[in-house]
Parts: C-alpha cells; structure tokens; sequence
C-alpha cells in the first residue's frame, strides 16, 4: 500500500504532495523535511530503498528534483521503483521534455495524474487525462 | 453624459473596487520570488485574507480560481479548511472545470474526519450517474478515495452498477472504487461477487489491471471469497502467459516487457491463491518456472518480475526444484552490482533462511561480503542474514567477519551484533579459550553497547572454564589498565580480579606470557575505578566488592584494603555505603568468617540447562557441556550428605566442612550466585592449600584429552564389567572403558536395573573414590528404575587416577519403593585390575 507521494526539490521546497492516509497538516511538513534530507544524505552508491520508522521509503532523483514514495511492507519496492519512472515518463510525453518548472506551475496537471488510483497509466492514456484547460 | 457613458463609468468603477484575483499561475510565480520564510508567508497570508473576501462574495465565477490557489497553499502546509465548503459548492457546480476543482479539492481537503464530508453524498450519487463518463469518473475517483463508510454504504450500489457498464474507463474506475468500498465496509463484499464473473475476461489492459487488484482485495479479507477464487487459477495462468509470450506491443511495453505492472499483480495474486493450497500451486508450477527463466535481467523492470516471482515461489507449495530455482535467482541478485537489487535479495534470503537452510548456505560468503557494504540497509540485512547462517562448522570464519564488522559498523547496529555474537558463540564455540577470547573482544570493542544482562552471563561463563581463570584475569586486567570507561567491560574485569587476584598477581598464566603485577598496583585500578566519574553505581559496587575479596587473596595489603572499605562506609551512594559498613563489621567483628565468606566461587549452575548441554561435533577440540555435580533432576542436595560420603573414606585427611553460608552475607555481584551458594556447599579449597580433598564437582584435568560420546575411538577392549551392587532387587553392574591414549582415565558406565514387580522412583546414584583420585559424574538417563527389568537407568562416571592407585569406591543409593524412601550404602572392591592398572 502506498502512503504517500511526494515529489521535493533538493532546498526542501516541496512541488508535489499525495497523501493516502490521513496526517496531520503540521506533521505533513515535519515529515517532508525529514524525508528529503534523510535522501539526501544519501550516496550515489547507495540502495533507493530505506527503512524509515515503520515503512519504507523509495526514492528516485530526476536532476534536482526528489520522488519519494512512502510504503508498508505488502508492495514490491522494485515495482514501486518502476511505477515512479512511470508517472515520470507520463509527464513527460505530456509536456514534452518536463521541468521541475512545469511541474511547479502544472501543480494541478500534477495532482490530478498522481490522483489517477495508485495504478500506473499507459502512457497513452495518461495523455488525456492531463489535458486541463486553465480557467 | 449618456446612458452608455454613465454605465461604463459605473462598470469600471466596480472594476477598480473589486480587482479579478489572480491566477494560480500569478500566484505561483508571486511566491517563488519570495526569498525567505517570512516572506513567503506574508504573502500567503494576504492572498488567503483575499480569498477568504472572495468567498464571502458569494462570487461564482472566480471561484474555481480561488479553491485552485488555495489547494496549492494547503500543499505547501497552510491551513485551508475555510475552502471545504467553496468545494462542495463547486462539485455542485454544472461547469466541468469547476467539478474537476471541487473534486480534487475534496479528496485533498475534506476526510471523514469533518462533518461536511457527508453533504458530498448527493452530489456523488448524482454524478455517478451523469451523462457524461469524465463526470461520473471524478465521482468515482473521489469516492474511492476519501468516501466515508456511511458514504459507501449509501452508493455501493451505484458502484456496483457502473462495475458492469460497457465501458471500460468506468469499469476501471469501478473497480478501484470498489476496493476503497471494501475496505472501509467489508460486510459489502458479497455485493460486488456477480460482478466479478467477468472480470478477467477483459482485453483493457487497464480494466484487467484493476480487476485483478480488487480479486486480492477480495481474498485478502475473506477466506470464503478465497475458496472460490481459486477456480480462477487457471485463467490467470492463461493471462500471464499470453503477456510473456506476445510480441511487442507499444501500449504496454516497458523496456521490452510487455506490462509488467500487470504481471507483478498477477503473481501477487496467484501467491495469495497457492498459498497453503496444493492444487493451485501445482496449476501454477509451469508457469512460474517459465517467468522465472524467461524474464530479461538487464533491465530492473525485468528484477521486479524475478523478485515478485521469487515470493510467490517461496510462499506457495511449491515442489523443491522450483524453490531451488528460486534461491539461485537470489544468489544471482546478490552478485549483480545494482544496490536494489542486492537489497531486495538479501531481503527475501532472510525469509527463507529458515525453511531453505541448506541452499542459502551455498551463497554464505557473498552475503558475507555485503557486511562491507556502504549502504546501511545492505549491511543490516547482511548482519541478520550472517546470524541465521552461523553454525557449529563456520563459526571461526564466520565470527571473525562479524567481529570486524562489529568494529567498524555504526553505533545503531553494535548492540544488535553484540548480542548476536554472544549468543552464536554460546551455541557454537569450539574452545573455551576461544569463546573466551571472542567475548573479549566484543567487551573491548563495543563494550558500551552490551546488554546488561550479558555480564552475568559472561562471569557464569568464566567461572565454568576453570583452567582459563588465570588467561582471563590476566587479559582483563590488561584491558582495563588503558580504559576502564566501558561499563560491562569493567564490570567483568573487577569481579574477576576480585575472585583470581591471586592468580594475577602469582603470574600463573599458561597460555600466554605472564605478566608481572604487584597486589598494590592491582588495588591502584580497583580504586581508580571506584572513583572515577564515568563508573555507573554497579560498577562501583563491583568494584568495591572484588577490594574486599581480595583481603582473603592478598598477604601484605590487608591494611590498605581496610582503609579503602572504611572510607566508603560514609559515601553518599547508600547501596556503596551499605556494602562498606557491612564489609567493615566484617573486618571488625566477624574476622573468623571472612576467610569462609569470601573464599572462591563453586561453579555455577547454568539457570536453562540441567542436564549436559549439547555436545559440539566440531573436529575434535570438543569438551564435554558444563558439568552436573550432582545427578539432577533431584535437586540440591542438603550439605549433610556430601559430609557423610566424605566421613566414609577415612576422616583424617580431609579437611572439615566449613558450615552453611550465614545468610547475613552482603549482596555480591549477581544475584543468582547468592542463591547457588545456599544450595551448594562444597569446599572450594582455600587457595593456598593444594587441591587434595576429594571432590565430587568436576576436575579440571579430567576435561583435557577427552572427546565427546561415542566416549573412546580407541577402547582398550575387554575390560570385564562387573556387578558393583545386588540387593533388594536392585543391581548395578559396571562396565569399563579406557583409551589408549590417555590411561589415567577410567570411565564406567553403570546401569542400574530392578527385578522388583514395582518401579523405583527418584533414584539418585552417588559416589565417591579416596583422594588419590578425581571422579566426575555425568547426568543419568532418567530417576526412575522400571520394574521386571524392563529397563535400565545407564549413568556415566569418570575417574582420573594418575598414580594408577587401586580403585576403590564408595556408592550410595537412594531411591522411592514400595511408598517407603530407601537407602544403602555400599562399597565397591571388586574392580578387575585392567581397570586401573
């Protein structure tokens, strides 16, 4: 089961969060703040996989710019590793060569990709789902 | 001015008064130019006290905006719970770029947790049956997300519904949502079933997807649903089969695996099927085997197939050439360089270990080599792994990776692999100098990171090894010269120079150089522990004790050691002043006792084990488990005994039997060692006599030489037995044994049976031989001598006679007959002269 999504910059500046159980607003920021520096800290050498507290955490870093999904022990971590290159390469195809930027200011884009179940999309699919017309 | 003219004016004035808010993208580009925290929460705070206006306006058309840069604030952890209800008034919305808001703006907002949650309930059941299929989508996605039970309660049958539309966007979401409904609602299980018939029949990838999640969900929960699933096996054996072998299919390749997403759920779900199931596993078993070695490893899409294909090999009943197969996947995971995947592998090794014993051992030393690791979670993994695999053959090569990995691994893990390496060098120690040594150096090295409760465990230990009593003091006196900061360590420490200080500072030490250490110098380290700052107030207890038993040891510091004591009888720490006022009366008053109070310590009986421990099978540097000094099970036995026997044997050479411990003795390191000494009361010898009264507690000498049962590889056969005792029915005979190798050694093994027509219950055999000699007594078979001969009680004793004197012996019997408690005395003389001679 994964508990959470979140996608942080390397200063700390959270671009995308999902949560899929309920936490506490204020223990939300802790919780980034932790997690992006315990990624950090970590080496080039070392596995994407760490035990934090009582879940586990996979990271991937796409240039500056953190995933970090949080899961309990029923998943396959190396499928979960996948499912983020997944949700990436959708962005991608929809914004054709995606930025830290476009997901900045796509934050809604973003949202409503990652709200898409926790199932991964084909690519093609994902496509029409992120077709948003900004109001 | 015209009609025109007057209304623009009043239209621009309105305009002027009433600014658009901004766009979420205004908004965001207003932020990141904020430089500080405070900044940007400045900012935050003026846009949210806009909104919070714009929504009192009741202003539908810039609503959506509003909830928009609201949503985002709330992302970066500003409250926003003034907005749930502009969401619900959006979801209620007929625009879809408000709903679309409005959705999200629930899910991310509003949980069960508030009360406006249930107002949502309407509008989803309406918009779950909107013409439109993105509508009624985003009605699913929300209510699959955060809907509460009363929520699902209400639209579980609309769910149900769109579950077998026709179209297989809908169905898809259905399906997810359906999940969500189960879990928070698992009565309604039964609700979804007919729909599930068709399910995987589907060809959309992403409805079979789905499909199958909610199936596990389903099994999952209920046993029942479990049961009835199982039919389905071979049709997902079909699904993944078709999936491995199709061709390449751009839809849903993935590095040259066609939709790997789906098979890992797939095998997800046929372990749950298999498992604890013969026939589903079996249906299974080809199939497994075909992913297994069909699946490309170059890529990590290609390992997460393996690794899930691994788990399920290993969860169902699978057939041995199959879990084979499994093990040697991991074993190549262990190799590959990827850090995931040697993470990942390790992982499923540690759950298999138990049952797979055999084969993880083949991969012993790559995983040994992960201790090196850089990657924290590697190396803990590897460590637990390297625990589970040490056995009696490996344990030297083994213990000398995991000592060097206890130096230099990280505080987190030091006291987890102490505590293991005590515990694998207890099972499995091949020498006692070895254990010893291996002990030590865990105390010296991570010495603050042991367990408080492996200090007592270690002085059992050393007590036990008799013959090492001088290498160990003398090593512990070494260790704690430089440091004496370690706790445990110096615990240790003290207590030993306490009990074999003489030992020290006689130089005695045979296994390695002895060194040269004057009592004071000793006594220089004990104080300098006592009044240290970094000793805990056990510590010092312990210290303070081994100063007094040292009184007894040493001859010429006597007067130091007593004004040592009497300082501390005014020390503020009540348990050290306790320990020296009544040390103090000792010297004062009780000086008659002292020598007897704190002479050496008997050997400890280890609290677990009652009988003789394990024997190691290692190549032959065995010794024999700590020895019984008594028979058990019948428990200790009353000081008078032990005096008679000794009486029996000619009373002028023996020295007498200093009474029963008084019970006013201080608290001395270790509580079960108080205990043992009301139980057991035999004369250690003071230390300056020679070891001359015949003892029925275990010889040093008799250990060395001797390997494990079978008891002689080279019996010098033909040793007549012989009947030791016949009377009232009970007879025992003897039969001897001796080595070639080593002749001073006798050992007999008596068998004791009853011709009586009732059992003989709680049968004790004692003995005892003239001090010329040393015997030792292992454990019988049982305490009850059946009746008719049936049986027979089988007991070993080993008798040391080195001057090759003749044997004599002296047994005593006890036993339950007949209701009455029965006992003989008995002396045996007729020992055939190969016995001895």
């Amino acid at each position: 089961m994964i508990k959470f999504f979140l996608m942080v910059n390397k200063q700390g500046q959270t671009r995308l969060s999902r949560y899929y159980e309920h936490i506490e607003i204020n223990k939300r920021t802790i919780l980034e703040a932790d997690v992006i520096k315990t990624c950090l800290s970590r080496s080039k050498e070392q596995c994407s996989f760490i035990e934090y507290k009582d879940f586990k955490l996979i990271y991937r870093q796409y240039a500056a710019l953190f995933i970090v999904v949080g899961i309990n022990e029923t998943e396959n971590e190396m499928a979960v590793y996948e499912f983020i290159h997944n949700f990436v390469e959708v962005l991608d195809m929809y914004f054709s060569r995606v930025s830290e930027l476009d997901v900045s200011f796509s934050i809604l884009c973003a949202y409503l990709h990652s709200t898409m179940q926790r199932v991964p999309v084909t690519k093609w699919a994902g496509k029409y789902y992120l077709s948003y017309p900004e109001s | 001015m015209s009609m025109a003219g007057r209304m623009r004016m009043g239209v621009k004035d309105f305009v002027e008064r009433m600014p658009a808010p901004i766009r979420l993208r205004e908004l965001i580009r207003t932020i990141r130019t904020a430089r500080t925290q405070a900044e940007e929460r400045e900012m935050i705070q003026k846009e949210c006290a806009a909104i919070r206006s714009s929504f009192r306006e009741e202003d539908n058309t810039y609503r959506c905006r509003n909830v928009a840069k609201l949503l985002y604030m709330h992302m970066l952890g500003y409250p926003a719970h003034f907005g749930q209800l502009e969401c619900l008034k959006l979801i209620a919305s007929q625009k879809f770029t408000d709903k679309r808001i409005g959705y999200l703006g629930a899910m991310l907002l509003l949980d069960e947790r508030q009360d406006v949650h249930l107002l949502m309930t309407n509008c989803i059941k309406n918009d779950l049956n909107h013409s439109t299929q993105y509508v009624q989508g985003l009605a699913l996605c929300t209510l699959g997300c955060m809907g509460s039970s009363e929520m699902c309660r209400d639209l579980a049958g609309e769910v149900e519904k769109l579950l077998k539309t026709s179209n297989s966007y809908l169905r898809k979401k259905a399906a997810l949502c359906a999940v969500h409904v189960i879990r928070k609602v698992p009565e309604l299980m039964e609700m979804f079933l007919p729909a599930t018939k068709n399910l995987l029949n589907e060809k959309n990838h992403g409805v079979l997807h789905t499909s199958v999640v909610l199936l596990t969900e389903m099994c999952e929960r209920s046993p029942d649903m479990l049961a009835h699933f199982r039919k389905l096996v071979p049709q997902l054996v079909r699904i993944l089969k078709n999936l491995i072998m199709s061709g390449y299919s751009p839809e849903h390749d993935v590095s040259g695996i066609s939709d790997p997403f789906l098979q890992v759920r797939i095998l997800r779900l046929l372990r749950i099927l298999g498992r604890n199931d013969d026939d589903s596993s079996e249906a299974m078993n080809d199939i497994l085997a075909q992913v297994a070695t069909n699946t490309e490893t170059s890529k990590n899409v290609g390992n997460a197939i393996l690794y899930e294909t691994v788990l399920t090999i290993m969860d169902i009943k699978s057939e041995s050439g199959l879990r084979v197969l499994a093990i040697n996947i991991l074993g190549r995971f262990l190799l590959n360089n990827d850090k995931n995947i040697r993470y990942v592998a390790l992982t499923s090794l540690l759950k298999t270990v138990q049952t797979d014993h055999n084969a993880v051992q083949r991969h012993r030393s790559t995983i040994v080599d992960c201790l090196k690791d850089l990657d924290v979670s590697i190396k803990r993994r590897a460590m637990e792994l390297s625990f589970a695999l040490v056995n009696g053959n490996n344990i030297r090569g083994m213990m000398k990776e995991l000592l060097y990995f206890l130096d230099s691994c990280e505080p987190e893990f030091k006291a987890d692999c102490a505590s293991g390496i005590f515990l694998a060098a207890e099972k499995y120690a091949p020498s006692k100098r070895w254990h010893i040594d291996t002990i030590m150096r865990v105390l010296t090295t991570a010495g603050s990171y042991v367990r408080d409760d492996a200090v007592p465990n270690l002085i059992q230990l050393i007590t036990n090894s008799v013959e090492m009593h001088a290498y160990t003091v003398q090593r512990l006196y070494k260790a704690i010269l430089g440091d004496y900061s370690q706790q445990p360590l110096v615990q240790v420490a003290a207590w030993c120079i306490g009990e074999y200080g003489d030992l020290l500072v006689s130089g005695q030490c045979e296994e390695e150089e002895p060194i040269q250490v004057t009592e004071d110098e000793v006594l220089d380290i004990l104080e300098s522990v006592l009044i240290s700052n970094m000793s805990t107030s056990v510590t010092r207890g312990y210290a303070l004790t081994a100063i007094m038993k040292l009184s007894t040891r040493f001859s010429c510091t006597v007067n130091r050691i007593k004004k040592v004591v009497s300082i501390y009888g005014s020390s503020i720490d009540v348990e050290l002043q306790q320990r020296a006022v009544e040390y103090n009366a000792l010297f004062k008053k009780y000086d008659h006792m002292r020598s007897a109070l704190l002479e050496r310590m008997p050997v400890m009986e280890k609290v677990t084990t009652n009988g003789p421990t394990d024997i190691v099978q290692t190549n032959g540097e065995t010794e024999p488990a700590p020895l019984e000094t008594k028979p058990p099970p019948s428990g200790p036995q009353p000081a008078s005994q032990a005096n008679d026997l000794l009486d029996l044997l000619g009373g002028n050479d023996i020295t007498p039997i200093i009474p029963t411990v008084p019970t006013s003795k201080p608290a001395s390191a270790g509580g079960e060692l108080l205990d043992l000494l009301g139980d057991l009361n035999l004369t250690g010898a003071p230390p300056s006599a020679p070891a001359s009264v015949p003892q029925l507690s275990q010889p040093p000498f008799l250990l060395d030489g001797l390997s494990s049962q079978p008891l002689f590889n080279d019996i010098a056969s033909g040793i007549p037995s012989i009947t030791a005792y016949s009377k009232n029915g009970l007879k025992i005979e003897f039969t001897f044994e001796r080595s070639n190798t080593n002749p001073s050694v006798t050992v007999i093994t008596i068998q004791a049976s009853n011709s009586t027509e009732l059992d003989m219950t709680d049968f004790v055999f004692q003995a005892a031989v003239p001090k010329t000699f040393q015997l030792q007594l292992l454990s019988p078979s049982s305490s009850i001598v059946p009746a008719f001969n049936t049986g027979t009680i089988t007991q070993v004793i080993k008798v040391l006679n080195p001057q090759k004197q003749q044997l004599r012996m002296r047994i005593k019997l006890t036993y339950n007959h007949k209701g009455s408690a029965m006992q003989d005395l008995a002396e045996v003389n007729n020992f055939p002269p190969q016995s001895w001679q």
